[in-house]
């Protein structure tokens, strides 16, 4: 049977996804953002090879948490990295009625990735980094743009549900043309549910140090509340927002 | 007012049978919170002058003030009041606003003790009472026990009984004052009387000579009352007089007593059949509704009782555990929720957190949803409130008139009673199986039977024989304590006046309880799926254990371990279960430890588990701290295993979280904690409390107590003020498991 690589699972997600939610974490992510706060999910390579029938089983104990609203989110890492194996393990959870989430940056592009992201998700949360090539070079080191966006343009065009979350960064990801890009991003766009401003936080520094990786932000302070309100406020206007 | 023709009759008219009553007259409520009405400039002024007393109490070292001269009784002070002219609801304690009174009958030399310890004394003509006249409690029960039992309570095997104080636990039905009024009670308690006839047995003499004292009971009852100028003889014919009979027949149990758990009852539905006839004929306004509802929990949070320090190791923060069970469903299907369920939850807003009343929800799948959420609401802005699980207990008694006494214990109201008994150490006891019965700190040989280990790594099959011989002894230990303190207790110390309201020959619980479980599933599970190599002494007595390989740990939802803690509850009830009980009272487990997990731990040596000498237990029934590593969820699922059958007195488990935890808006935080419970308990779960905090807010509260008088937490099964634990006890609740995943 094939396995999924798995990071870590968390039984009690709330901020993955609507209600209550396991998160499943998994191993690998093909960029390498300045801000990631799950650094030590990054390397390919390590994790540990959890079957989909295993995940499903460990689905169905905390059902009874899920109510009409939760389910299960993989995120990661980059959860499509292994789209070709969480395949399986999505249908076996949508046998047992279990709403399934997709955490992803959208930057793969594969008939497996295009399957996951037209048909089997539920719900798709798109990480969006950047909306220009250089700004998003800057931030995720990798030159990935256009399927970022293409993906959510497929998401769009197939007519289903999806979030879309951005990382506000003092400094980094808040300045005024690149919230006014995102705004005139997310205008036209019919089928995102809602836009979910996530505020950095440095509680993930640590594991890029416990993986001999160099972080580069730790002048940044976590934006106060206000000011995730003032970006809020102008993002609302164009679209739903949260502060997640 | 008839209270026969102002309301629906039934069995409830005949005999004494407040149930009935309530089945018959309750208005269910489906609605929301918003008809709820803020305090009166009364309330506000009488709240103003509690505030100013509680800080006074603060600051003179937890004692307000007390009275050395007077021995209390229901009548022994005279009237007293927070400022007369506005309270709506009185009545206090002692004749002065958080002054507390001497109650010698549970031990005298404990009262001593307590007063010495701020710098006071009990007046000569009280102390020549105590000294050369009058036994108590304590004496009795010390002249009885045996050297055993004293050996296997001094080294810390069965603690926290009460033979040193009172016992507590037993709710008297005190909506009967209100709903009959006490003359039509002593009729009929006269009349059982007269049925109790010879041949005169010990339990037919025993039998009379109660219900002889609680028609004493009631006939001084009357007199308190009249102190207050009510006439409790005749039945409340107004809501405000049913809040204030309710409260006067509670009143006089904490006059009269002083025991560790002295709870309310289920009282807001009771009272609120009064309170919606008065709305409906237009007698009062929903603002009076909620007035006499904050003066009443007023007043229940005023409640106290003469401590000694010693006793805040097993019963931190001073709590009195007026507990008050809220909501659940009636057999039939209707709900007991009534808008008084949300006035009584409302007065955590209108007087601000608080751990006392105690309010206990009876969770139910079934409570409507606008109440699941509004407690849910509760509980996150105030984590004031703990959950109990209706749909496990209700079927499993057939009974849907109950409380819960103390913490997570039923108790059929007016009709069934408890004797509480603490708790055994069952690490501890597992210690015992790995060194030959010995204990492990001292040396001394506690059990026989139990052969030295030798071998280099412990068995599991040999370490589960002799863990089986450990439980079994100290379960037989446990057993005689029990039945010696509730013998003497009732011979001492009879609570009169609660059991005037309570059915004359009640059925009964012997309550044993549990401490540990989670270090003795992790500890039998690391020797059955890791190697445990014991370290020994001189002696050879084992001080640390080496564990090779890695083992699943209770919390992670992981059957291999869950199931032997399963099994170790099982097993340890069916030990009690054998043993003949006094009064033949029906043995019934818990596991609980209050914050008596600190104080076990202190008490036990370094565990196969990896746990060092010393450090504290996790509370009640959770896992170990920092040992659920999957989540909350996976943690909850593992403690909802344990079957409620094998341990009726109850399951305690305790939750703390951040806000963002539960979710980024009020209204997602609301919708997941409700997802929540529902989850938790449709695996049968029993109980569970809910912390929404900041580790950083009771951080802080440790540095500036001042600024946090109302900060209140839950801990195993009751809340208290955080500030009023001792620093060693609020460091332990800081080290728990705080779940924040984001």
């Amino acid at each position: 049977m094939e396995t999924i690589r798995v990071h870590s699972i968390e039984s009690f997600g709330t901020h993955d996804g609507p209600g209550i939610r396991m998160v499943v974490f998994l191993q690998g992510c093909n960029l390498q953002c300045i801000y990631c706060h799950n650094a030590d999910t990054i390397p390919l390579q390590g994790g540990t090879d959890i079957s989909s029938h295993e995940i499903v089983s460990q689905a169905i104990r905390l059902k009874p948490y899920f109510g009409t609203q939760g389910g299960v989110t993989f995120s990661g890492g980059e959860p499509l990295v292994q789209a070709k194996q969480l395949i399986p393990a999505i249908e076996k959870l949508h046998v047992h009625n279990i709403h399934v989430a997709i955490d992803t940056n959208g930057t793969i592009q594969n008939s497996f990735t295009k399957e996951i992201l037209q048909h089997h998700a539920d719900l798709v949360l798109f990480d969006i980094k950047a909306l220009d090539a250089e700004h998003f070079k800057s931030i995720t080191t990798h030159t990935l743009f256009e399927a970022h966006i293409e993906s959510i343009r497929m998401r769009e065009q197939a007519c289903k549900p999806y979030w879309i979350r951005y990382v506000v960064v003092p400094g980094y990801t808040d300045a005024p043309h690149y919230i006014e890009a995102l705004c005139n991003f997310v205008q036209p766009l019919k089928y995102v549910e809602k836009l979910q401003l996530l505020p950095y936080h440095s509680h993930g520094n640590h594991k890029w140090e416990l993986m001999n990786m160099q972080y580069t932000l730790y002048d940044v302070e976590a934006p106060v509340e206000a000011y995730m309100q003032k970006v809020c406020n102008i993002l609302s206007q164009f679209c739903r927002v949260e502060i997640g | 007012m008839l209270v026969e023709t102002a309301f629906k009759s039934g069995v409830w008219t005949d005999t004494i049978e407040v149930k009935d009553f309530v089945a018959q007259n309750i208005t269910p409520y489906f609605g929301t919170h918003e008809f709820l009405q803020p305090p009166t400039h009364r309330t506000i002024h009488l709240w103003n002058i509690c505030k100013q007393a509680l800080a006074e109490e603060r600051q003179r070292n937890g004692l307000r003030a007390v009275d050395t001269e007077i021995v209390s009784s229901m009548t022994a002070f005279k009237a007293g009041y927070i400022d007369k002219e506005y309270e709506v609801i009185v009545g206090l304690q002692t004749d002065e606003l958080l002054k507390r009174a001497m109650k010698p009958f549970g031990g005298f030399k404990l009262v001593q003790r307590a007063l010495a310890e701020h710098g006071l004394k009990p007046s000569k003509t009280v102390t020549d009472y105590f000294e050369k006249y009058a036994k108590t409690h304590n004496d009795g029960v010390f002249d009885v026990y045996s050297d055993e039992i004293k050996k296997f309570r001094t080294f810390g095997f069965i603690t926290g009984l009460p033979d040193n104080y009172a016992r507590g636990r037993i709710i008297g039905d005190y909506r009967r004052v209100a709903l009959y009024g006490i003359s039509r009670l002593i009729e009929a308690k006269k009349q059982d009387l007269s049925s109790i006839v010879g041949p005169m047995t010990d339990e037919v003499i025993r039998l009379r000579e109660e219900v002889a004292s609680q028609i004493k009971a009631l006939e001084e009852m009357i007199e308190m009352g009249e102190l207050y100028g009510l006439d409790l003889s005749r039945p409340a014919e107004n809501a405000k007089e049913a809040v204030q009979w309710t409260y006067m027949a509670y009143l006089a149990a904490v006059k009269e007593q002083d025991g560790a758990a002295m709870s309310l009852g289920s009282v807001s539905s009771f009272l609120d059949i009064y309170i919606e006839r008065d709305l409906q004929l237009g007698i009062i306004t929903e603002s009076e509704a909620q007035e006499y509802i904050d003066q009443f929990v007023m007043k229940l949070r005023m409640v106290r009782h003469l401590r000694m320090e010693s006793y805040n190791q097993i019963f931190a923060g001073d709590p009195t555990w007026v507990t008050e069970s809220i909501g659940g469903m009636f057999i039939d299907g209707r709900t007991k929720v009534t808008k008084t369920s949300f006035r009584f939850l409302h007065t955590l807003y209108n007087l601000g957190p608080s751990p006392e009343p105690n309010i206990t929800i009876l969770w139910s799948k079934q409570l409507p949803q606008a109440f699941r959420e509004y407690c849910a609401k509760v509980s996150i802005e105030t984590s004031s409130i703990q959950y109990e699980n209706d749909d496990v207990m209700r079927p499993s008694t057939e009974c849907d008139d109950y409380g819960i006494a103390c913490c997570v214990s039923l108790q059929e109201l007016g009709k069934q009673i408890q004797f509480f008994g603490a708790r055994t150490n069952l690490a501890k006891t597992l210690l015992l199986a790995l060194n030959s019965g010995r204990c492990e700190y001292t040396g001394t040989q506690m059990v026989h039977e139990i052969p030295y280990i030798d071998s280099q790594y412990l068995d599991y099959d040999v370490v589960m024989k002799n863990f089986k011989t450990a439980m079994h002894e100290v379960a037989r230990v446990y057993n005689e304590a029990m039945n010696v303190i509730h013998y003497m207790h009732d011979k001492y110390y009879y609570e009169k006046a609660q059991m005037a309201l309570i059915d004359t020959n009640p059925k009964i619980n012997i309550a044993y309880g549990i401490a540990g479980l989670s270090i003795v599933a992790d500890s039998l599970s690391a020797i059955k799926y890791a190697k445990v190599k014991p370290i020994r002494n001189e002696d050879g007595l084992t001080v640390d254990f080496k564990i090779e390989g890695d083992f699943p740990k209770y919390g992670n939802d992981d059957d291999r371990v869950d199931s032997i803690a399963c099994e170790v509850v099982r097993m340890f009830n069916d030990e009690l279960q054998k043993l003949p009980v006094y009064k033949n009272a029906t043995p019934t487990m818990s596991v609980l430890t209050i914050t008596s997990n600190v104080m076990y731990g202190k008490k036990t040596g370094a565990t196969p588990d990896g746990r060092a000498k010393g450090v504290a237990f996790a509370p009640g029934a959770n896992p170990m701290h920092g040992r659920d590593t999957k989540g909350l969820i996976a943690s909850l699922n593992s403690v909802a295993k344990i079957d409620y059958e094998y341990a009726k007195d109850g399951i305690s488990n305790t939750v703390s979280m951040i806000p963002q935890s539960l979710g980024s808006t009020l209204e997602q935080r609301i919708t997941n904690l409700v997802q929540l419970l529902d989850g938790y308990f449709s695996f049968d779960a029993q109980h569970l409390n809910v912390n929404v905090l900041d580790k950083q807010t009771l951080l802080d509260a440790m540095d500036y107590p001042e600024l946090y008088p109302q900060l209140t937490i839950r801990v195993s099964g009751y809340a208290v003020n955080f500030v009023r634990l001792t620093r060693e006890q609020q460091l332990e609740v800081i080290t728990r498991s705080f779940h924040k995943h984001l």
